[in-house]
């Protein structure tokens, strides 16, 4: 079967509805959520702090831990047990690789800077989700950073190559689907997370990292935003 | 937390002052309910009590019934101390302080009959509901327990029963038919330090707590559920008026649900 048109109605290369903000989380020193349609993330940044036991410690540059975690009910199936799955630990390994790059860890010696993603509710997508709200913590808590980091999913349904797949068109069974979250540098245009699952030509992926840097750059635009809105908001009393 | 501090407040408290501003049984502002936060879950709610924000969420499955109490569906309660919502929580399994506050919860709610257990029965000895109720807070100022049970109950207020064929659970297919909750049950947690009582307390009001008490209550004052925490020694006297702040101030938070 050919996917004409988007189940959910969007445009082949239209995003789904995005909403962020940071300073969420008062008692984490840097914070953001992340919503791209129905997946929420929230992200919490501690550290840089002291790291123990005192043996993992790394005299030459600071440690990054990233945890994914999914909320209990956070799956419109069944519940999720708690206490983490293969699959988040991968997760949590691939955002902490793609957020590495940004860092200055070398400022840090002995220390570590620790990112906890959660969500409260997901409908795919949410290791994009995760990674955008991660990025805008790390920002948030007023760490040095190289570059911004964006993440989306593009993927190819048919012959259809399409952006930021949902629940319904990652599950889609009338025709092959392949699925490939990305993640981007903003300015230097690198790409540190690339996944796939599903089936597709070396040229279309090529077509498809350059829908996924296409929409990336809108979200930048939204980070970028929320970011500024946190001081722009602020009320000046005479 | 170092002992200046923890002094600062014990004197400040002999004058009914706290540190932030507020009287020894004041509630922090502002308490928030939000209701259906989370679309994955069959009930949810988000608390917001000053700077503590806590999200519950409910979720369904089918079970067994236990063999004592064959027409009856049961409770769950899980809480998780996510290292996201304090500096001092580590990841891991739930730790002793989680599941004392999962259970407190737990009874709060179990104990005051809300639910009718009998209600969560498909076929007597052989399918029940089982409701899963976790609590994930998302900032934690202090005062967490209060809050999750402000929150677990709000939650199975809008909670609703999800679509049964053959047996099986429809988890896209929510139904129209909504959890019944009676009485309103109402945790608060009383703290002693020094010789004054409060309520609500903030972070560094936990970390001086000599003695605290959790009383639930209902609508028409019946309590339904206590536990007393800490290492401090209570006279019977201090009970009773701990009892009479927990029951006052429930009629106040219950007007915010």
């Amino acid at each position: 079967m050919v996917y004409k048109k988007r189940l959910n109605n969007r445009g082949f290369e239209e995003l789904r509805k995005i909403e962020a903000k940071v300073g969420v989380i008062k008692r984490a020193d840097g914070s953001a959520y992340f919503k791209m349609g129905e997946t929420w993330a929230y992200a919490a940044v501690y550290g840089p702090r002291n790291l123990y036991p005192k043996f993992l410690q790394d005299p030459s540059r600071g440690i990054l831990r990233c945890n994914y975690n999914m909320m209990p009910f956070s799956s419109s199936h069944g519940r999720v047990r708690p206490g983490g799955s293969r699959r988040a630990k991968e997760i949590s390994l691939v955002t902490e690789k793609a957020l590495m790059p940004v860092l200055e860890l070398e400022e840090y010696p002995n220390s570590v800077v620790d990112i906890f993603i959660e969500f409260p509710q997901t409908e795919a997508g949410s290791r994009c989700a995760g990674i955008c709200a991660a990025s805008m913590a790390l920002a948030d808590a007023g760490l040095t950073m190289k570059d911004m980091v964006t993440a989306v999913s593009v993927g190819k349904i048919g012959d259809k190559l399409l952006v930021d797949l949902d629940y319904s068109e990652e599950a889609f069974a009338d025709a092959p689907v392949a699925d490939i979250p990305v993640a981007y540098l903003h300015n230097s245009g690198k790409i540190v997370l690339l996944q796939m699952d599903g089936l597709a030509k070396k040229e279309d992926l090529s077509k498809l990292l350059d829908m996924a840097k296409k929409a990336c750059n809108e979200l930048y635009e939204i980070q970028k935003k929320a970011l500024k809105s946190k001081y722009t908001e602020t009320k000046v009393i005479e | 937390m170092n002992d200046a501090l923890k002094d600062h407040i014990k004197l400040l408290l002999k004058s009914d002052m706290r540190l932030d501003g507020r009287k020894p049984l004041e509630i922090r502002k502002p308490l928030k309910v939000e209701y259906g936060v989370v679309k994955t879950a069959e009930g949810s709610a988000k608390v917001t009590l000053g700077e503590t924000e806590v999200i519950v969420g409910v979720k369904m499955e089918l079970g067994e019934p236990y063999p004592d109490m064959p027409d009856e569906g049961t409770i769950i309660v899980g809480a998780e101390l996510l290292p996201l919502s304090n500096p001092e929580f580590e990841l891991g399994p739930p730790g002793i302080h989680a599941v004392e506050l999962a259970r407190i919860v737990d009874r709060g709610i179990r104990e005051s009959k809300a639910i009718d257990f009998k209600k969560l029965c498909i076929r007597k000895g052989e399918l029940v509901w089982t409701l899963l109720i976790d609590i994930c807070p998302l900032n934690d100022a202090g005062n967490l327990q209060d809050a999750s049970a402000i929150a677990a109950l709000a939650a199975l207020k809008e909670t609703v029963f999800l679509k049964l064929e053959d047996d099986k659970v429809i988890f896209e297919e929510k139904t129209d038919k909504k959890l019944e909750v009676k009485g309103n049950p109402i945790a608060v947690t009383i703290i002693k330090i020094g010789d004054s009582f409060l309520v609500d307390p903030s972070i560094e009001e936990e970390k001086s707590v000599e003695a605290r008490l959790t009383v639930s209550s209902l609508e028409d004052g019946t309590l339904c559920a206590m536990q007393k925490g800490e290492e401090g020694a209570l006279t019977k006297e201090e009970i009773l008026k701990m009892i009479d702040i927990g029951i006052e101030k429930a009629k106040e938070i219950r007007g915010a649900l």
